[in-house]
């Protein structure tokens, strides 16, 4: 009883602690307008609140939740095994690249074609997801530095598709062809861009929290997270595990990067990568690897994204500095010893209670 | 075919083998170095990109260059110092570290770009200087040598100083002999009277440092400006040529030179009919078969040892 009591409490000081990390990352950013800005006031307003001053600006938050949400789902699930492959961007931009070839070549109807587009990009994203991890497992070559080379690979590889069999010679700029009408998910919010993405990624959330912690492939991913040569002793097939998991999530990413253009885009207008990747890195470390968090945070990260856009709009500071904040919570959120202190005197208080509860009852 | 070798077999070609070496050797000498001392510094690559912006700021500002180049190493020393503190200090995942040092280099450097120039790309509205070239007396005159190994950027001959330098500090030297230990045996250093934390923390400054210089090489030598993301991952490339390298500096300049070479020829095959965005794929491609061909090699010795010590 009483251990289950330290570890809420515990639980309750790592909330505080992201909690006093955006903070001060939020208040860093703060003295950087201050310095840089002539309109600091106009533009922090703009930041913190420009998201919430109109419907079609807080759809917006929305609408980015959506390819965030499916980059921070793949990471938290390659997270759990704990392998630090980033791989997740190369996925979701083929996944996007995938996506556009099917929504340019092929005709289906209208509500089976985007599906058809990410059943593709899934696969594909899947098949690319588990390189680092077959690397890892058949060579020991480290999974953080190959999946750093495929996302390089993979974007100059779907340019290159891109360039050669889907670009249109009539755009002035770098686009493909006109996506088919069919490809387009549906609108759900009125007056919006919002789409029906929103809803598949809730879903993809709901199944993504099942497979990690009510199913038996979830259970071996996080025993061998937590330890890997007793995942082995146990009897736990790692490789198979270690590949499945990522192909899964590789598959996660792909399909999020075919929803992005299905309900965002009319053509491929991609020639540089959003490297969403970055960004999924943050999220699955708010939400801790588990799916359940990742709406929250992901919520959170393209609220800032909008607010700095809009700043970067209407007043002088870049939006850019989204950049800074993102750093300064990584580094504090993921710092151990960061208010240690305070746990250390929890975890002393709670000790100590135990201790004399324990000589009460021997008495 | 005839024309690839015909250039390959050029005196320019094998000059501009050794000007992409240089960045990456740099790098790779300070993923080495960390990695002497047991940790995985993911932050070069950021930290070469704010080296390279600090360089041209602080030259265009000063018209000194020198004060430029020791700007882009102060700028190292400070990102290590960030990058030290919350690995070694706060107990940060030292992944994550660096991968939010580089998230904050990516986006600070174009911040601050912005914010003095106005322009989100490009720093040619800065009248930024470069390092000068150096032409070496005797080796100048040797004809086909001269042309290929002298009248380089003062960098490059500072890169290849390096390599002999790191070579006398990990033999000779007791600072480089501690990085050792402590990268072999924290515990058994620590149980020898060693401060653990401040030989990392020395040895990851080192590392910013050489990091910083390869950036500065960038932006005041191998072009004379600074653009956003102008590192394009070479110091992930770096990373991996250091797995190539098995930690030694000779090793390093072996390994960066493979992706000088892959970086040149992919330079040289844009006069043939290949898809751009096949050449700009090479430098990784070959970093990803490099790095492959020496973890299978890796392995195997590891297995072999593994035999003996059952036999």
């Amino acid at each position: 009883m009483s251990s289950l009591k330290l570890s809420t409490k515990i639980n309750k000081y790592d909330t505080l602690r992201t909690v006093i990390a955006i903070l001060i990352a939020l208040i860093i950013s703060a003295i950087i307008i201050f310095a840089t800005s002539e309109t600091p006031i106009y533009s922090i307003n703009n930041f913190l609140f420009g998201p919430i001053q109109k419907l079609k600006y807080f759809s917006n938050v929305l609408e980015m939740m959506i390819p965030l949400t499916f980059t921070g789902l793949a990471l938290c699930i390659i997270y759990q095994s704990k392998h630090f492959s980033l791989i997740a961007d190369g996925c979701f931009f083929m996944g996007a690249i995938v996506a556009s070839y099917v929504a340019i070549n092929f005709t289906l109807p209208k509500a089976i074609h985007p599906v058809v587009a990410m059943i593709f990009s899934g696969i594909i994203g899947g098949c690319i997801g588990v390189l680092p991890g077959i690397l890892k497992i058949k060579w020991k070559a480290n999974e953080l530095v190959t999946s750093l080379m495929f996302n390089y690979v993979f974007y100059f590889f779907g340019l290159y598709i891109v360039n050669y069999y889907l670009r249109d010679p009539e755009a002035s700029v770098f686009a493909s062809y006109r996506f088919n009408k069919s490809f387009a998910l549906p609108r759900i919010l009125p007056g919006t861009r919002l789409h029906a993405g929103f809803l598949i990624a809730i879903l993809f959330i709901i199944l993504a929290y099942i497979y990690i912690y009510k199913t038996k492939w979830g259970y071996e991913i996080r025993t061998v997270g937590d330890n890997i040569n007793f995942a082995k002793y146990s009897g736990i097939n790692t490789a198979k595990v270690i590949i499945s998991s990522q192909f899964i999530a590789g598959a996660v990413a792909g399909i999020g990067g075919a929803i992005e253009m299905s309900g965002m885009y009319k053509r491929f207008l991609w020639d540089v990568t959003p490297s969403y990747a970055w960004d999924g890195v943050i999220i699955a470390l708010l939400a801790k690897n588990n799916p359940k968090y990742v709406p929250l945070a992901a919520f959170f990260l393209s609220y800032l994204r909008i607010g700095a856009d809009m700043m970067s709009r209407r007043a002088d500071v870049d939006n850019e500095i989204i950049s800074i904040i993102q750093a300064v919570m990584i580094l504090l959120i993921a710092a151990e010893r960061f208010l240690a202190y305070w746990k250390q005197r929890e975890e002393n208080k709670l000790a100590k209670e135990k201790y004399l509860n324990a000589k009460k009852e021997v008495q | 075919m005839d024309l690839l070798l015909s250039m390959i077999f050029k005196d320019a070609f094998w000059f501009a083998v050794i000007r992409s070496t240089t960045p990456i050797l740099f790098a790779t000498l300070g993923a080495v170095v960390a990695s002497r001392a047991g940790a995985i510094n993911i932050g070069i690559e950021g930290t070469m990109l704010t080296g390279a912006l600090m360089g041209v700021i602080f030259s265009a500002y000063t018209q000194n260059v020198w004060i430029g180049l020791l700007a882009a190493v102060l700028s190292g020393i400070l990102v290590s110092m960030l990058l030290g503190y919350f690995a070694l200090k706060l107990r940060t995942n030292i992944v994550l570290t660096g991968i939010a040092i580089n998230i904050l280099a990516a986006g600070g450097t174009v911040f601050l770009l912005a914010e003095l120039t106005g322009d989100k790309g490009i720093s040619t509205s800065l009248n930024s200087l470069v390092l000068p070239n150096v032409n070496i007396p005797i080796i100048n005159s040797i004809p086909v040598i001269g042309n290929i190994l002298s009248g380089h950027n003062i960098l490059t001959y500072v890169a290849i100083l390096c390599i002999i330098l790191m070579h006398i500090l990990f033999n000779n030297m007791s600072l480089g002999l501690r990085i050792k230990a402590v990268g072999e045996s924290p515990e058994a250093a620590e149980s020898v009277g060693i401060d653990v934390f401040r030989i990392k923390f020395i040895a990851l400054i080192i590392s910013g440092i050489f990091a910083a210089l390869g950036g500065a090489f960038l932006s005041m030598g191998y072009v004379s400006w600074f653009s956003s993301g102008m590192t394009a991952g070479r110091g992930f490339i770096a990373l991996a040529a250091r797995a190539i390298a098995g930690n030694t500096s000779l090793g390093s300049l072996f390994a960066s030179f493979l992706f000088g070479f892959a970086d040149t020829l992919s330079n040289y095959l844009q006069e043939f009919s290949i898809p751009v965005e096949f050449i700009h794929m090479t430098p990784y491609l070959v970093t990803i078969i490099g790095f492959i061909v020496i973890s299978i090699i890796n392995d195997k010795k590891e297995l072999e040892r593994k035999k003996k010590q059952m036999n």
